[in-house]
C-alpha cells in the first residue's frame, strides 16, 4: 500500500487527495471484550494482554504463525545439538527497543532468567522448567542448555509469556510496555482503549501497513454488536455473541471470520468422585450428550465436534467422535449395568463464558433425559479456580482448554479432573523425548485413543474463532493458534 | 417509601371510585399472576425443563403464545414458572424483614432513647447506609449466587424498613390510655407489645408489606438480571431478560414478555397496596 | 443546633468506622484468591506464592485493615491487585461517569416530577390528576434496567439515534459524553421521577390543607396563588429529603444501568473487581458509596433540624 500511495503521489496533484485518504485509512480500531489488567505479558495469565501486545509490541525468540507453525522471531536461526540438550540461537542484528536501547543477547538471558527465577511471577513458568542455563555466546548469540531433551522448546519460546523484555524498562512495563515489535505503545485510557502506533525506525522485520492501532474494550455483547454495526470498530477478532454473527454475515459491509482455536471445550469430569470414577458411568454420560444440539444451542452452530482432547486442525488429529455418539438408550443401559438404573445426582459447576453457561444448561437437560440429575451452579473465575481447579470439589464442569498441544495434562494425576493412568503417563514421557515426526504422530494417535476410550471427560467441541471485520480489511488471522491479534500483516484493501 | 395520595378531607365520588378501582384492578392482576404461578405447579403448556433446540427463537404465535427462547423453550410457560420464583423470593424476603424488623422496632419503642433503642436504630442506620444492591452483591460474592442468597439480601434490606415503621407507630401508641392501663395492670413490656401494640399496627404492616412485596419483586428481577438471583434451570424473569439482551435485535419478544410480567405484577401489588390503605387506615400517609 | 450537629457528626464517624469493619470482614472472607486469578490455570504453587508476597497479601488481616483504614483517612485507598495502579486513580476515572450520570438523572427526574406533582395537586381529583397519577403508578412499576433495554431497542437499534452503550470519554468532547449518558440517565430517571412526582403531590396536598394556607385562602387568595406563595415552599422539605435519598440511590443503584449500557462507572468497577478478586478495590468503592449515603443523610438531617427545631431533641 505504501508503494501505491507513492505512485499516486507521483502521478498527479489530483491523486494527492486520494493518497491522503489512504494515509488516513492506515488506522484501525480493534474491538475486544476484555481489557488487560496490566501490560506485562510475562507476569499474568490474562489472554487480553497477549491479544493487544503479542507480535505487535513484544516479540520472542520464536513466534506463532497464523497456521500455528513456529517461525523465527528475534532469533534468526538456531542449531540444536545431537543429544537435544543444547540450543544455540543466532539473534537478529540492528534490533532496537522502543526506548532506543539496542537489543542483544543479554536481553534474552535477562528475560529467560527472569521467567524461570525463584521469585518469578510468570503464569507459564512450567514452559521453562527444563532449561538448565541460558548464557550469552557472543553479542548476538545465546546458548540455552536443557536438563533433559524437550521437543517443544521452540514451541514454548513462542508463547506470549516468553517474549523478550529489557531490564531498563522492566519496572514500568505494567503501565508502559517497551518491546521490540513493529508497533509501539502510545496510551492506555483505562476502561476504554489502548493506542499503538507504528514504530518509526522499524527495520528488523517485515514492514507493516498500519500507522495507528486503537484497541477498544467493549465487554458487553450488545454494545459490541452496536459498535461493529455503526463501524466504530473495524474488527472484533473474538466476537462475544455468536448469535449475532448471522446478521453480520448478511451485511455486505462486513466479513465474518470463522477459524479454529486451540480450545478443546470439554465436560470435565472428576475421575476420583463416585460414581464418576466408574468408566461405565462416564461412558453413559458421553453417550447422553448430543453435541449437535450443544453446538447449535450454545454456539449458534459455530464449533467442530471432537471425540478426544485434540485440535481437529492438527495433522495428527484422529476423529473419535464415534466413541461417544449420541445414544440415550445405550446410556441408560450403561447406567443400569453400573448399578445406577435410577440415575444419580451430581454437580455441574460453570465458569462465566457463554459456552459454559449455555452449554451447561443444555447438557443438564440432556443428562436429565437419561436419569442423571445435575445441579448447576454458576461460578466466577476466581471461585471456579478455587473450588474446581484447585479444590477439586466438583462432579462436572465445562471449560475450554485453550493452551495449544495440551494433551499432556492427562498425564498429571493431580490435575483437576484426576485421571490417573500409568500407561498414559508412560506414553507422554515417551512422546516428550521423541523427536521424529512420524513416531510422534503415532504416539499422539495412541494417546488420543486412550483418553477417548477411557471416557476421561466428555469431549464436546473445538471452540471456533469467530470474528467479524470490515469487508475491506485483509491479512487478519482467521485461526487463533494462540491468543493474539497479530496486526503486522493487516492492511486496507483499495 | 409508599407513594400514595393524601387522604381526602371530603372523599369525592371520583376518589371513592378510583380507590376501590385501585383495589379491584390490583387484586385482579395479582389473582391472575398468583393463579398462573399456582397452575404452573401442576401444569404448564410446555415443559420448561426440556430443550427443543431445532425450535429455537420462534416468534409469538401458535402453539407458542409468546414464542420460544434460544433453547426452544416456551416463553409463556417460563413466565408462569418464573412468577413462582419471583413470588417465592419476595414473600420470604418480606417475611424475614417483618419477622425480624417488627420485634426489633417494638423493642426499641419500649423505652425511647435507651441503650437498646440507640443500638437498634443505629444498627438500622448502618444497614440503610448500604444500598440494597451492594448488600446483595456482597452476600453473593461470599456465598455464591442463588435464590436463597437473593432472599437473604432482600430480606436484610427489609429489616430496617419494618423496624423503623413499627417503632414509629408503637411510640405513639405507648402514650395512649389503653396501653397505660395495661401497664398499671402490671403487664410486662413484651406482653403489652404483643397484645396491645401489635394488633394496632397490623394494618400499617399489611400495607407496608404489600409495598415491600412489590419492591421485592423488582429487586429479585434486578438481582437475577445481573446473574445473582435464582440459577438455571429455574426460570426467573430477571434472568430471562438478561439472556435476551444480545438477541434483542432479532428476537425482541424475548425481552418484551418477561418485562411486562414484572411491570404488571408490581403495578398490581402497588394498586392493591393503595386500595388496602384507603380501606384499612385512611390516616396512613407516607412512611419515609 | 451546634450541639445537635456535633452529635450527628460523631454518629456519622462511628457509622463509617463500623461500616469499614463490616465491609472489610465481609469482603475478606470472600472465597477466591487474587493471585491465583491473575496467574490462571497453568501457574505453579511457587509462582502464586511469589505473587502473593509481591501484592502484600501475606500480611496479617489486622495489619491490612489498619493500612487500608489509615490510608483512607488521608485519602489513599491503596493499590489495586490486578491493575497494580492506585485505587484512587481507578475510582477517579470511574467517578467521572457515575457522578455526572447520577446528577443528570437527578436533574431530569426533578424536572419531570415537579410540574407533574404541582399540576396533579392543583387539579386534585380531576381526570388530569387521575391519569397523571396512573402514569406515575406505571412508572414506579417499571424496572429501570428493562426500561433501559426498551430504550436501546427503540433509539439505538431501530432509530440509531444513540449508541447502545459505551462511553467515549470526556476528552472526546462534552457533547459526545452527554450523548452517551442520555439514554442511561433517562432509564434511571423515569422510575425515580414517578416516585418524586407522587411525593411532591402528596406533600403539596398536605401543606394545602394546613391552617396557614387555609387562612390565606380564606383571605381571598386564589387556589393557584395560595399554592405558589405558601404551599410550595413548605412542601419542598420532604421533597428535598427524597431527592437527597435518590441521589445516593442513583450513585449506587446505577450499577445495573451501567451494566446495560456498558458504562465504565463505579458499578462496573465493583462487578469487575469482585470477579477478579481485586478485594481492595471492592472494599474501597463500597466504602465510598456508603460514605456518600451517610453524608447525604447527615445533610438531610441537618436541613430538617434547621427547618424544624423540634426535631433536634428527637432522633
Amino acid at each position: 500500500m505504501k508503494f501505491t500511495s507513492k505512485l499516486a503521489f507521483a502521478a498527479s496533484a489530483l491523486a494527492l487527495s486520494v493518497s491522503a485518504a489512504w494515509a488516513d485509512s492506515g488506522e484501525i480500531s480493534v474491538g475486544m471484550a476484555l481489557e488487560p489488567p496490566h501490560l506485562d505479558p510475562t507476569s499474568a495469565a490474562a489472554g487480553a494482554i497477549d491479544q493487544v501486545l503479542y507480535a505487535n509490541v513484544f516479540q520472542g525468540l520464536t513466534r506463532f504463525a497464523s497456521d500455528g507453525s513456529i517461525i523465527p522471531g528475534l532469533a534468526e536461526s538456531w542449531t540444536i545439538s545431537d543429544d537435544g540438550l543444547t540450543y544455540v540461537f543466532q539473534l537478529r542484528h540492528g534490533v532496537k527497543f522502543h526506548d532506543g536501547t539496542d537489543f542483544d543477547a543479554s536481553h534474552v538471558v535477562f528475560s529467560l532468567d527472569r521467567a524461570r527465577a525463584e521469585d518469578s511471577t510468570n503464569a507459564q513458568k512450567a514452559l521453562f522448567a527444563d532449561i538448565a542455563s541460558v548464557k550469552t555466546g557472543d553479542h548476538y548469540s545465546v546458548i540455552v542448555t536443557l536438563s533433559k531433551p524437550n521437543g517443544s522448546l521452540l514451541f514454548n519460546l513462542a508463547w506470549g509469556d516468553a517474549v523478550i523484555v529489557s531490564p531498563e524498562s522492566i519496572d514500568t512495563i505494567k503501565e508502559k510496555p517497551i518491546g521490540t515489535g513493529p508497533f509501539r505503545f502510545v496510551e492506555w485510557v483505562k476502561g476504554d482503549r489502548i493506542e499503538l502506533e507504528r514504530t518509526p525506525d522499524y527495520s528488523w522485520g517485515d514492514q507493516v501497513a498500519l500507522d495507528k492501532v486503537t484497541f477498544r474494550f467493549i465487554s458487553d455483547p450488545t454494545a459490541a454488536f452496536a459498535a461493529v454495526m455503526s463501524e466504530d470498530v473495524d474488527v472484533f477478532p473474538v466476537f462475544p455473541a455468536p448469535e449475532n454473527l448471522a446478521q453480520f454475515d448478511a451485511d455486505p459491509r462486513f466479513q465474518v471470520l470463522v477459524g479454529s482455536t486451540e480450545g478443546e471445550t470439554i465436560l470435565s469430569t472428576n475421575n476420583k468422585l463416585p460414581p464418576l470414577d466408574d468408566v461405565r458411568v462416564r461412558k453413559a454420560i458421553a453417550h447422553a450428550i448430543d453435541r449437535k444440539a450443544i453446538i447449535d444451542g450454545a454456539m449458534f452452530g459455530f464449533g467442530t465436534p471432537i471425540g478426544t482432547h485434540f485440535a481437529p486442525h492438527n495433522p495428527a488429529y484422529l476423529d473419535l467422535t464415534g466413541n461417544s455418539a449420541y445414544d440415550p438408550e445405550m446410556s441408560k443401559s450403561l447406567l443400569a449395568e453400573a448399578g445406577l438404573a435410577d440415575g444419580f445426582t451430581t454437580t455441574l459447576k460453570l465458569p462465566p463464558p457463554s459456552y459454559a453457561r449455555r452449554g451447561g444448561e443444555i447438557i443438564a437437560a440432556q443428562l436429565r433425559e437419561v436419569g442423571i440429575n445435575v445441579e448447576i451452579s454458576n461460578l466466577e473465575w476466581a471461585q471456579w479456580l478455587e473450588q474446581v481447579f484447585r479444590g477439586k470439589d466438583f462432579g462436572l464442569t465445562i471449560v475450554s482448554h485453550t493452551e495449544p498441544m495440551d494433551i499432556g495434562i492427562y498425564a498429571r494425576p493431580d490435575y483437576y479432573f484426576q485421571y490417573d493412568n500409568p500407561e498414559f503417563q508412560a506414553l507422554i514421557t515417551e512422546l516428550n523425548a521423541e523427536a521424529k515426526a512420524d513416531k510422534r504422530t503415532e504416539l499422539l494417535h495412541k494417546a488420543q485413543t486412550m483418553i477417548s476410550e477411557d471416557y476421561v471427560n466428555g469431549y464436546l467441541f473445538q471452540l471456533a474463532a469467530t470474528g467479524v471485520a470490515n469487508a475491506k480489511l485483509q491479512g487478519l488471522w482467521v485461526n487463533a493458534p494462540t491468543q493474539a491479534t497479530d496486526l503486522t500483516g493487516v492492511s486496507w484493501a483499495e | 417509601m409508599s407513594l400514595t395520595t393524601a387522604p381526602p378531607r371530603k372523599p369525592s365520588l371520583l376518589r371513592t371510585i378510583t380507590s376501590s378501582l385501585n383495589l379491584t384492578l390490583g387484586l385482579f392482576i395479582i389473582v391472575v399472576f398468583f393463579g398462573g404461578a399456582l397452575i404452573s405447579l401442576v401444569w404448564t403448556p410446555f415443559d420448561v425443563a426440556s430443550l427443543d433446540i431445532p425450535n429455537k427463537l420462534k416468534a409469538p404465535g401458535l402453539p407458542h403464545l409468546m414464542g420460544t427462547d434460544h433453547f426452544g423453550r416456551d416463553v409463556f410457560s417460563m413466565i408462569l414458572v418464573g412468577a413462582r420464583t419471583s413470588i417465592a423470593v419476595a414473600v420470604v424476603a418480606v417475611g424475614i424483614g417483618m419477622g425480624l424488623g417488627v420485634p426489633l422496632g417494638l423493642a426499641a419503642a419500649v423505652r425511647p432513647g435507651s441503650f437498646m433503642d440507640e443500638l437498634i436504630m443505629r444498627g438500622n442506620d448502618l444497614v440503610f447506609a448500604f444500598p440494597a444492591l451492594l448488600i446483595a452483591i456482597m452476600i453473593t460474592a461470599v456465598f455464591g449466587p442463588g435464590a436463597v442468597n437473593a432472599i437473604l439480601a432482600i430480606g436484610i434490606f427489609n429489616i430496617p424498613v419494618f423496624a423503623r415503621l413499627s417503632r414509629g407507630a408503637a411510640l405513639s401508641l405507648w402514650t395512649r390510655d389503653f396501653v397505660l392501663s395495661a401497664r398499671v395492670a402490671g403487664k410486662g413490656a413484651v406482653r403489652i407489645s404483643y397484645e396491645h401494640i401489635l394488633p394496632n399496627i397490623l394494618n400499617l404492616l399489611i400495607v407496608q408489606g404489600t409495598i415491600q412485596f412489590s419492591l421485592g419483586i423488582l429487586a429479585e428481577a434486578g438481582l437475577s438480571y445481573v446473574g445473582l438471583g435464582a440459577q438455571p434451570p429455574i426460570p426467573s424473569w430477571g434472568r430471562m431478560l438478561a439472556e435476551s439482551q444480545t438477541m434483542i435485535s432479532f428476537a425482541p419478544h424475548l425481552a418484551l414478555f418477561p418485562g411486562l410480567a414484572i411491570v404488571f405484577t408490581v403495578l398490581g401489588l402497588n394498586l392493591m397496596g393503595d386500595g388496602l390503605r384507603d380501606i384499612l387506615d385512611p390516616k396512613i400517609r407516607r412512611e419515609r | 443546633m451546634l450541639r445537635y450537629s456535633l452529635k450527628r457528626f460523631l454518629s456519622l464517624l462511628i457509622s463509617l468506622l463500623v461500616a469499614s469493619i463490616v465491609i472489610f470482614v465481609v469482603i475478606e472472607i470472600v472465597p477466591g484468591d487474587p493471585a491465583t486469578y491473575m496467574l490462571g490455570i497453568n501457574a505453579q504453587e511457587d509462582t502464586i506464592a511469589a505473587l502473593r508476597e509481591e501484592l502484600g497479601l501475606n500480611a496479617s488481616k489486622l495489619e491490612r485493615y489498619w493500612n487500608w483504614l489509615s490510608g483512607m483517612m488521608v485519602g489513599d485507598f491503596g493499590t489495586s491487585y490486578t491493575y497494580r495502579s492506585p485505587v484512587n486513580e481507578l475510582i477517579g476515572d470511574r467517578i467521572w461517569v457515575s457522578l455526572p450520570l447520577a446528577l443528570i438523572a437527578l436533574t431530569l427526574s426533578t424536572a419531570i416530577a415537579f410540574p407533574i406533582g404541582i399540576i396533579a395537586a392543583s387539579r386534585r381529583g380531576s381526570v388530569t390528576d387521575m391519569s397523571v397519577m396512573g402514569a406515575t403508578q406505571l412508572g414506579v412499576a417499571i424496572p429501570n434496567f428493562w426500561f433501559a433495554m426498551i430504550l436501546v431497542l427503540i433509539f439505538a437499534i431501530n432509530l440509531r439515534w444513540f449508541a447502545s452503550g459505551g462511553f467515549p470519554g470526556w476528552d472526546e468532547g462534552v457533547f459526545a459524553g452527554l450523548k452517551a449518558l442520555t439514554l442511561p440517565a433517562i432509564a434511571l430517571a423515569l422510575p425515580q421521577a414517578s416516585i418524586l412526582a407522587r411525593v411532591m403531590r402528596t406533600s403539596l396536598l398536605d401543606t394545602l390543607s394546613e391552617d396557614f394556607v387555609r387562612t390565606a385562602r380564606a383571605k381571598g387568595l386564589s387556589k393557584a396563588k395560595a399554592l405558589r406563595r405558601h404551599a410550595l415552599r413548605n412542601a419542598l422539605i420532604p421533597v428535598l429529603t427524597i431527592i437527597g435519598l435518590q441521589f445516593s440511590f442513583m450513585l449506587a443503584g446505577a450499577i445495573i444501568i451501567e451494566n446495560v449500557f456498558y458504562l465504565p462507572g463505579l458499578g462496573r468497577l465493583i462487578f469487575q473487581s469482585i470477579s477478579q478478586r481485586d478485594l481492595i478495590v471492592v472494599e474501597s468503592v463500597v466504602m465510598l458509596l456508603v460514605f456518600a449515603v451517610v453524608l447525604v443523610n447527615f445533610f438531610v438531617d441537618l436541613t430538617y433540624a434547621l427547618v424544624d427545631p423540634r426535631l433536634r431533641g428527637r432522633q
